[in-house]
């Protein structure tokens, strides 16, 4: 077993992850061609970031109460109704923006408090909560909001969506600071893949061989620097990314690395187990939908941003892409597996979906069958790789 | 007709990257009762599956003839549409629904799609007296134990005109009592025309009732036996599965015993959704430091219930009693208490409560005890590899590596897992239910050397086990159970099979009064 295996074996035996790189690719390479290289120019690269990093964050949280054994279907409302606290605060009363951002926050952990109290403490079902949470939250909403759009937001707060970092180190005609942070992305990459090798050899498990271990990071290293290319020709490095990677990066490490990640896999896996391992289940639950709360509030913060409003119907149907993005990612529909760079890579596949389909003005109607198809068949996929695996033992 | 009502030629089946059956030949007589040994391993279970078309016919190798007639099942219902059922270990009954639904499932008593329950009922009613289940046929199953659900299991074969009925370990999970129960109404089918494969672990059993056993080793047929020569063939049978001659069952060892480490008195416990239904009545007991003691109870007496009670009271409510450890009155108000307090508990059912199947052997060794190898919440991901290199090691888990996913393991290896998960947590009282149960001769008894391993290094224990050889083998004290109450207890020297039985089926008087009100 230790040693290195061959590319065939490393593809079949994790197709459940090496299968979305290479959808992620396909319906790339799709809609470049449908879209005739739109959706690959600078402009629209910046626009995608921008557009759809609500799915990203909200993928992140999801995928935890997914693993967890449990579900959301109350994001979309709490989206919609963090943002509106945030423009009743600022707008309507006039508070600073960050006043607007505290009091969103704290409108998701209530949020989280109310469904973690009846999911983890008194024991309901998480669909049930969440989907009388999707009614609540929206209700709510329209009541904060009297039933209108609030806007225009400060410049500030439009900032957190609408902002970039550029001209930091100038550059003719392209931005240098944006390629240094890309750079710097694809040197962090490559020190933790070969640190990750290096144990993995240490322990005798099995690596890829030497030249494909290669050939990947100089793919992902090109699609980064690409990618920050694109940025840097267009406006710079947008904020929003940032917040995104420090959330990637944060929750990645919680996931993978801390005692609370590790629980979470250990309940979604076995729940009688975990209990009688010492595992404080309720704790656990509860703290996960409090952070659900927190990223849907975070999500809400940056989607009011970038519409520059609080609209009564916003949010409609994030929980979709959010759930779709986790089970796209690999997450299995019984818990206890899926990872957040997985659900990070369903969100892009959502979100570059939904974009080349407008940018080919098809019917909002139409993309609304085709996102619901994509959900289907990312979980019948989860089910038959489920078999497939079952039926070799 | 010809005399053979099975023969499997030269069957071959491959797994990617392994042969788990190599030319295996099985025949079998008809109306006899055909016995199938085998370490964890052995390739028996991939057989049945290859039989009852599980595995469908074209992934294997080799020829299938069923009553005289070559046949190629693509998948279960095939196979039993020409008689051949196969009730597996972990029994597949849906808890809530009733015995007679559970018995009829796919099969129902229907015209037009409209069900007849007095029919069903009724016919349920009759197939439960052939298994000697006296029993309300609209009782839900998950109010059965284990040896009546097996009983239920047995009826819904025969429900479907069972000629050939494979049973898989049906008496793992069933004390001394239910076993005998259970084989003789397994002879009585055979004397009906039912033929039978049995697949046990329990060589006692296989010699009492085989009529001829088949041993399998590493995927081959090492022989078949005609168990009527009038000699004892236990010997040759575990030569046959492992290989080499097992001198003795249970491992020797010096028992040092020092003080007491854990003490329960008056432990009462209520059921947890039965208002007034007495689970656990005043018992006590003890156990000191280096001492294996040994509950012994049958099937429903408590030992579970009083075991998870004991456990951070992870069953039952209302519990009431005391626990000391070294004298000292203890709270064990929860599973982090329990384990804190240097408690553990190795469950009887390691897959519903011991492990995280999906997930590999280091992660569920450290399960229990993360926060050793933990600074700060953040988990060390080098020392937990460390870490679990050394159970595998120690406790020679057989598996590529600590990575590899628990649910691929066999039995024995698995509990070596749960063991390793609960030595981590560095326990001074292990509890262990059933630790040997489904798991084959060889892992038996390593289990055993891993038990006196603790025991010698002053680690308290309590075993707890329905098979009284067992028990009689590793534990230096014995306390017997029944209905709840502590009825006996006697040094393993002075106990027999017979003066614990007796023991154990004692019916205490007012535990009786108490569960009838």
């Amino acid at each position: 077993m230790a040693g290195t295996s061959n590319l065939l074996e490393l593809m079949t035996r994790n197709i459940r992850q090496s299968g979305i790189y290479v959808a992620f690719v396909f319906i790339v390479v799709l809609f470049t061609i449908l879209t005739g290289g739109t959706l690959l120019s600078p402009g629209n690269i910046t626009n995608l970031v921008l557009q759809y990093s609500y799915i990203l964050i909200l993928a992140i949280g999801m995928v935890m109460i997914i693993v967890a054994g449990h579900i959301d279907l109350s994001v979309g409302s709490v989206v919609a109704l963090t943002g509106a606290v945030a423009a009743v605060v600022v707008i309507r009363e006039g508070m600073p923006w960050w006043v607007g951002i505290i009091a969103a926050l704290i409108t998701g952990v209530l949020v989280g408090i109310w469904q973690g109290f009846w999911v983890a403490i008194v024991g309901i079902p998480a669909f049930i909560v969440t989907l009388a949470g999707m009614l609540i939250f929206r209700g709510l909403t329209m009541q904060t909001l009297d039933n209108v759009s609030l806007s225009p937001f400060p410049s500030e707060y439009q900032m957190i969506a609408g902002g970039f970092l550029n001209g930091l180190l100038g550059g003719p005609g392209y931005d240098v600071f944006t390629l240094l942070i890309g750079v710097l992305a694809v040197l962090g990459f490559a020190v933790q893949q070969w640190r990750v090798r290096m144990r993995k050899l240490k322990y005798k498990q099995p690596v890829e061989a030497l030249w494909l271990f290669a050939v990947k990071i100089l793919v992902v290293a090109a699609v980064i620097l690409a990618f920050a290319w694109r940025l840097a020709n267009a406006r710079g490095l947008p904020i929003v990314l940032i917040l995104l990677a420090a959330l990637v990066l944060i929750y990645g490490f919680v996931t993978q690395r801390t005692v609370f990640g590790r629980h979470i896999y250990a309940m979604g896996g076995n729940l009688q187990a975990a209990k009688l391992s010492g595992v404080k289940t309720k704790r656990v639950n509860f703290l996960l939908f409090v952070n659900m709360g927190v990223l849907a509030a975070i999500a809400g913060i940056v989607y009011s941003a970038r519409s520059n409003s609080a609209q009564p119907g916003a949010g409609y149907m994030f929980e979709l892409d959010a759930i779709a993005a986790a089970f796209i990612g690999g997450a299995a529909v019984t818990g206890g597996v899926g990872k957040v760079q997985g659900a990070i890579i369903g969100g892009l596949i959502m979100a570059v979906m939904s974009n080349g389909m407008q940018i080919m003005g098809i019917d909002q109607s139409t993309q609304n069958v085709v996102r619901g198809v994509v959900l289907v068949l990312a979980v019948a996929f989860d089910v038959w790789n489920k078999k497939r695996v079952a039926v070799e033992k | 007709m010809s005399d053979h009502i099975l023969e499997m030629r030269s069957i071959t089946k491959r797994f990617p990257g392994v042969v788990a059956l190599r030319d295996v030949t099985l025949t079998v007589r008809r109306g006899e009762i055909h016995a199938i040994c085998g370490e964890n391993g052995a390739g028996k279970s991939t057989l049945m599956k290859v039989l009852s078309g599980v595995h469908p016919a074209g992934s294997y190798d080799g020829d299938i003839v069923f009553d005289g007639e070559k046949v190629s099942f693509q998948s279960i219902n095939d196979s039993e549409a020409r008689g051949i059922v196969i009730i597996h270990q972990e029994l597949a009954l849906v808890p809530h629904l009733s015995v007679a639904e559970n018995i009829f499932l796919g099969n129902e008593v229907a015209t037009g799609g409209v069900i007849n329950w007095h029919e069903a009922n009724a016919k349920a009613v009759e197939l439960m007296h052939k298994v000697g289940l006296d029993e309300n046929p609209v009782t839900p199953v998950g109010y059965l134990g284990v040896g009546k659900q097996q009983l239920v299991e047995i009826a819904k074969a025969l429900s479907k005109n069972v000629k050939l009925l494979i049973l898989d370990e049906p008496t793992a999970a069933l004390n001394d009592d239910d076993s005998e129960h259970l084989l003789s109404i397994i002879r009585g089918l055979r004397d009906e025309g039912v033929t039978c494969i049995i697949i046990s672990h329990k060589l006692g059993e296989i010699a009492s009732i085989a009529d001829a056993t088949t041993v399998l080793r590493d995927g081959s047929t090492i022989e078949t036996i005609d168990m009527h020569t009038g000699e004892n063939l236990v010997p040759r049978i575990i030569k046959g599965m492992v290989g080499r001659d097992m001198e003795h069952m249970y491992p020797e060892r010096d028992v040092v015993i020092g003080e007491e480490v854990f003490r329960i008195e008056d432990w009462t416990v209520m059921h947890p959704t039965q208002p007034g239904r007495v689970m656990v009545d005043r018992a006590s007991l003890k156990v000191h430091a280096g001492e294996v003691v040994g509950i012994a109870g049958l099937m429903g007496a408590g030992r579970t219930e009083l075991a998870m009670s004991i456990f951070g009271q992870s069953y039952g409510r209302d519990i009431s009693g005391t626990a000391y450890l070294h004298g000292e009155p203890v709270k064990l108000t929860s599973v982090s208490e329990a384990i804190d307090h240097g408690i553990a508990y190795v469950s009887e059912d390691r897959k519903r409560y011991g492990l995280n199947l999906i997930e590999d052997i280091r992660r569920n060794i450290t399960a229990a005890g993360l926060h050793k190898i933990a600074t700060g919440g953040v988990v060390n991901g080098n020392e937990e590899i460390a870490v679990a290199e050394r159970y595998r090691t120690s406790l020679n888990i057989k598996a590529p590596s600590v990575m590899s996913v628990v649910g691929q393991l066999s039995g024995g290896n698995q509990q070596k897992v749960v063991l390793s998960k609960w030595l981590y947590t560095e326990p001074e009282v292990l509890i262990l239910d059933e630790p040997t149960r489904g798991i084959d001769v060889g892992a038996k008894y390593e289990i055993y050397s891993i038990i006196n391993k603790l025991a010698a290094s002053g680690k308290a224990i309590i075993v707890i086990s329905s098979e009284l050889p067992e028990v009689l083998g590793i534990c230096d004290r014995i306390y017997t159970l029944s209905e709840g109450r502590i009825t006996g207890e006697q040094r393993a020297e002075e106990a027999t099979q017979e003066s614990l039985m007796e023991l154990m089926t004692q019916e205490p008087a007012d535990t009786v009064a108490a569960a009838t009100d």
